[in-house]
């Protein structure tokens, strides 16, 4: 029966702060949307500091500064000062590059808690290549800084079908820079990676093999390093639970201040998520369109309205039914259930195909001019 | 009995971990990179007692004091062994 199930509710707990789209590197998987370069009207220092006093006093507790790369907003240690001040886990996710010894003190000193950094390849040519930027030595360097000043480090690495076959190389590396948590993340197909699809997606083979060899290690670092697998989802049966549920515990802030249930709901036609600059965090959380369009049952079509997995999936993730059947409001296409799911399977076979092309298919690389270029073609 | 660990070592909370009480959870909860555990009341006041100061015993005859009761020296080895294997406590050399 919809409708009578519970639906989990709750207060913000994960504040994701993209603080800016700006980045020196050029990764061609970047999760931030294709048009970035058109919402470069950035939230002030003090924008974001009443943004994180408000999402504080509702219960948030992480807090995550992200981009782009935050290193480029000045104002970063003033900005981690106050969070922390609040009582919030401080966690900059950066690229790493650009991170010096005397901004890895200061942060310090402001109360940053943790750093994440992200390599691209276990391999100076080919991470270089990935990032659109000779950047491989110089996040080593910093890796090794970070753990020499204390700080818990995670390393990220997003698994494509560039850099696959190196997974024992990855986590050897991971064990050499003394992370203390590996995520490996296998890409997600939204943003610029959806672009690049047909140029990242490994083959369930490659995949496997993958998964294998990190299982061996998780076992082998088990109390000493953690690994984190984010898993492939186009070769799962079953959708995510998306954000632990719509408007459940995630919130996102974009850097021109707009409030999204996940930081890839932009996308979404007809959403029309707030900003913090018209609206309270509160009035966004709690009465908002766009907060309350995915929350409890109501919403679902078919398979997932009379499916009685749908309080542990909640129908998957709403940004990738919509880029994959255009429409919002069906089952994630990665369900085995959905009637859909040969959206999934032609994306896959398309991919095997080009990689077996003798000539590698090109990626397009995020940076302004293709942002450019991107965005006023598909507003055409 | 045996463990796995030496009972003569201090007890600390782990440096890449911070314990914090929450107001709007009305608990204490363990923070860690883009996690966090919640804590029932017992847990939280042994791990708050993990402060590079005293041992197991030393936490035992603390709490057994402060709650005028006896015999929780297994419920606190138990929660003790488990923080250590999670990483949010360690013992001092």
């Amino acid at each position: 029966m919809a409708g009578s199930e519970p639906y989990p509710s709750g207060t913000p707990r994960w504040l994701l702060a993209e603080l800016t789209y700006r980045c020196p590197l050029q990764c061609p998987y970047c999760s931030n949307p294709i048009d970035y370069a058109a919402h470069s009207n950035e939230l002030t220092t003090d924008e974001w500091k009443r943004v994180f006093s408000e999402a504080r006093a509702m219960g948030a507790v992480q807090l995550g500064l992200s981009g782009g790369e935050p290193l480029t907003r000045k104002d970063l240690p003033a900005l981690v000062e106050h969070a922390r001040e609040l009582g919030y886990y401080t966690n900059l996710i950066s690229s790493g590059y650009g991170l010096t010894e005397e901004k890895i003190i200061e942060l310090k000193t402001a109360g940053l808690d943790h750093i994440q950094i992200s390599i691209q390849a276990p391999e100076k040519t080919l991470n270089n290549y990935l990032a659109g930027t000779d950047s491989y030595e110089q996040k080593k360097a910093v890796a090794h800084l970070i753990k020499q000043h204390g700080y818990p480090m995670v390393l990220c690495v997003v698994i494509h079908r560039h850099n696959i076959h190196l997974m024992r190389e990855i986590l050897e590396m991971a064990i050499e820079l003394g992370a203390d948590y590996l995520e490996l993340a296998n890409t997600q197909y939204y943003g610029w990676a959806h672009l690049n699809r047909d140029a990242l997606l490994p083959t369930r083979e490659q995949f496997e093999t993958a998964e294998a060899i990190a299982q061996e290690y998780k076992l082998q670092l088990k109390g000493k390093m953690k690994i984190y697998y984010v898993v492939p989802d186009y070769y799962e049966d079953r959708p995510k639970a998306c954000m632990n549920g719509w408007g459940t515990t995630f919130l996102t802030i974009a850097p021109d201040g707009m409030a999204l249930p996940c930081h890839e709901a932009r996308i979404l036609p007809g959403l029309n998520c707030p900003n913090v600059r018209d609206f309270s965090l509160r009035d966004i959380w709690e009465k908002s369109d766009a907060f309350n369009r995915f929350r409890h049952f109501d919403w679902m079509e078919e398979p997932c309205r009379s499916c009685p997995e749908k309080t542990k999936d909640f129908g998957g993730c709403r940004c990738q039914a919509y880029l994959l059947t255009g429409n919002m409001n069906s089952t994630d296409p990665v369900c085995s259930l959905s009637p859909q799911r040969d959206k999934v399977q032609q994306a896959i076979d398309e991919a095997l195909q080009i990689s077996l092309k003798d000539s590698a298919e090109p990626l397009i690389f995020r940076n302004s001019r293709n942002s450019k270029a991107l965005g006023e073609s598909s507003s055409q | 009995m045996t463990t796995s660990f030496d009972q003569n070592l201090r007890l600390a909370f782990s440096p890449l971990h911070r314990l914090q009480w929450e107001e709007s959870q009305q608990k204490h909860v363990i923070l860690y990179p883009e996690g966090m555990v919640e804590l029932n009341v017992p847990a939280a006041e042994i791990l708050k007692l993990c402060d590079g100061t005293r041992t197991l015993n030393q936490v035992v005859i603390e709490l057994e004091q402060k709650f005028e009761t006896s015999g929780l020296h297994d419920d606190i080895l138990e929660m003790v062994e488990s923080a250590l294997e999670n990483g949010w406590i360690r013992t001092l050399s």
